[in-house]
């Protein structure tokens, strides 16, 4: 596995939407890498013919009557809301530019 | 201190039962304590005082005016519980111990918090934790550390710090947790109280902030084993809105855990889960525990689960992947902070870094990049997949393990409390915390941590492992430690902490 270089830190906070300050990008991108060799070591066991598990109990499609149930109003899901305005989020502009 | 917040729950429900003491005395008596010690301890981030004084004098009326409505009380009703704030509550903020949702006021109630208002149990406020229950000391809360009763210059365990620090400080009798990979069972283990994490599905999750979805798992948080499996059973079984909730009928844990007798009992000691990396005394207690239960007639048997050796790096790539997804809906659009950028423009997608730069603290960034790191494409398969391969080799191990043992045995954490500040610093120290609680949630199989006596004056926890669905036995084994534990030393460890009032 190649090493995790500061650029691959930056796309990363990119990727995730989380602005850093160059002091953090230098902090996350050593701590990164110690974190990384400590955990890459679960290739070593992964064998090919070993499935692998992505939840813990057995899972089957679980469905439910096609009926309305408990629906929040405009006003609760709007309550909590950073902006809004007419009975909707108010989000910022997704294009830059007028 | 009143001598009433120093009973055990089942002592309180039988009190409020007989007529004795009424639940606005007891909420009250509670709410005194905090009011004494929580500016020290830091346990509280929201005392909810006039609304559980509000479900006690319910309670009391109900009671006293006898019949029918007074007959079908819950056999808890009128006993206050605390709630870890990652659970959702209408009437108080939740914050998940992040600026992020700093003052959020949940338009809903998670089922656990259903339950325990028609039960009428009196909610006494919401508890400290690591941000969205990411760390092993309590010490990544935005709203500062909570402090161990047991010595308030050491961490009382993470995440849910809080919910044991208050049932350790007598702040609260019973408080609910959530455990991803240890953050109940530890902080018990670290303030000489009992923490369970459940069976996966066991207790519906619907109203727990999400952080790991495969692994997350909310339980319950109590002085005494009786005491968690009491709690354990109200908030348990199948709801329609957790897609995942176990469909079975609960069991009864109360009475599980009023079975103390040991003689015949398989209990398997995990050869992995020991020696290096745990402090000397911890190891000491623990085999004293183990010498007790074979007095008492267990056969102590060793197993081998070679797997658990890539369990931590597995469960640090699972959780940081699923963590980074949940994450996602913290975008500042429909409900948290809004930070704008310093410059323009201000568009969706510079509000949403500025956002999440502002409203999350290091160890979350950390989880999340880490995450998206594990997720990237061209790694996917190396990290994440290999780590799901790993699950499965650690559920084959505990297969194994559970066809020579009835229960399995080990240290819940390979040290007792360090001081505050001490690994904050080394991330990979701090993961280390959870290096034997971790392979239950990868497996989904039920654990309970339960106190193994004292080091230096401060509490060792011992863990027990049941089969998945088979969180009845971790009770009766958790109970008979107990019970042998407290014989032996003539009083319970969690009697044994330090009056903080007094201490002034």
């Amino acid at each position: 596995m190649p090493e995790i270089s500061r650029a691959d830190v930056e796309h990363l906070s990119a990727l995730a939407h989380i602005a850093m300050t160059d002091e953090e990008l230098d902090k996350m991108t050593g701590e990164l890498g110690v974190i990384v060799d400590s955990v890459k070591s679960v290739q070593e066991a992964a064998a090919d013919e070993v499935p692998a598990t992505s939840h813990p109990v057995e899972l089957r499609n679980v469905f439910r009557r096609d009926e309305v149930g408990h629906v929040f109003t405009a006003e609760e899901s709007l309550a909590n809301a950073p902006d809004a305005q007419d009975g909707r989020f108010k989000v910022p502009a997704i294009m830059d530019g007028e | 201190m009143s001598d009433l917040i120093t009973l055990t729950a089942a002592q309180m429900a039988a009190k409020l039962a007989a007529g004795e003491i009424s639940s606005v005395e007891l909420t009250q008596a509670h709410l005194d304590r905090i009011a004494a010690v929580d500016g020290e301890i830091n346990a509280f981030l929201h005392v909810n005082a006039d609304e559980a004084l509000e479900t006690a004098a319910e309670v009391d009326r109900l009671r006293a005016a006898g019949g029918a409505q007074a007959d079908a009380l819950h056999p808890l009703a009128g006993v206050p519980v605390a709630v870890k704030d990652l659970i959702v509550t209408r009437g108080q903020p939740t914050t998940s111990g992040s600026k992020m949702l700093e003052g959020w006021m949940s338009p809903y109630d998670a089922t656990v918090v259903t339950k325990i208002r028609q039960a009428k149990l009196p909610i006494l406020g919401k508890t400290n934790l690591d941000e969205f229950a990411m760390g092993s000391s309590t010490e990544h809360s935005a709203y500062g550390p909570t402090r161990n009763p047991w010595d308030t210059s050491r961490i009382p365990g993470g995440s849910g710090g809080g919910s044991a620090a208050a049932v350790a400080a007598f702040e609260a009798p019973l408080a609910l947790g959530t455990d991803t990979g240890g953050s109940i069972r530890q902080p018990a283990a670290v303030t000489g109280t009992v923490g369970t994490k459940p069976t996966y599905g066991s207790v519906s999750r619907y109203g727990a902030i999400a952080m790991a979805s495969s692994l997350d798992q909310i339980g319950p948080a109590a002085r005494t084993v009786e005491d968690a499996a009491l709690l354990h059973e109200l908030i348990a079984g199948h709801d329609p809105k957790d897609s995942t909730s176990l469909p079975e009928p609960v069991p009864g844990f109360g009475t599980a855990a009023g079975n103390h007798e040991v003689a015949g009992m398989r209990i398997g000691v995990i050869k992995q889960l020991q020696g290096t990396g745990y402090q000397d005394a911890v190891l000491a207690r623990f085999q004293e525990s183990l010498e007790l239960l074979r007095s008492a007639g267990a056969q102590i048997v060793e197993v081998d689960c070679p797997s658990f050796e890539y369990a931590l790096g597995a469960y640090y790539l699972i959780m940081s992947s699923e963590a980074s997804s949940n994450m996602a809906r913290f975008d500042g659009v429909r409900y948290g902070q809004r930070v704008l950028p310093d410059q323009p423009p201000v568009t969706i997608e510079r509000v949403m870094g500025a956002t999440r730069a502002a409203g999350f603290g290091e160890e979350v960034k950390r989880r999340i990049i880490l995450g998206t790191y594990a997720l990237s494409a061209g790694y996917y398969d190396a990290y994440y997949g290999s780590a799901q391969k790993i699950r499965t080799l650690i559920q084959r191990d505990f297969e194994a393990a559970f066809a020579s043992a009835d229960v399995l045995i080990s240290p819940t954490s390979p040290t007792v409390a360090f001081p505050l500040g001490e690994k904050l610093q080394d991330p990979m120290a701090m993961y280390l915390n959870d290096i034997a609680t971790i392979p239950a949630n990868l497996a989904g199989i039920p654990a309970i941590s339960v106190p193994g006596g004292l080091a230096e004056g401060l509490p060792v926890g011992v863990q027990f492992l049941a089969p998945a669905r088979g969180d009845a036995e971790v009770y009766h084994a958790g109970r008979a430690l107990e019970k042998l534990l407290n014989d032996d030393a003539g009083t319970p460890v969690w009697a044994q902490v330090p009056d903080m009032e007094v201490a002034k």
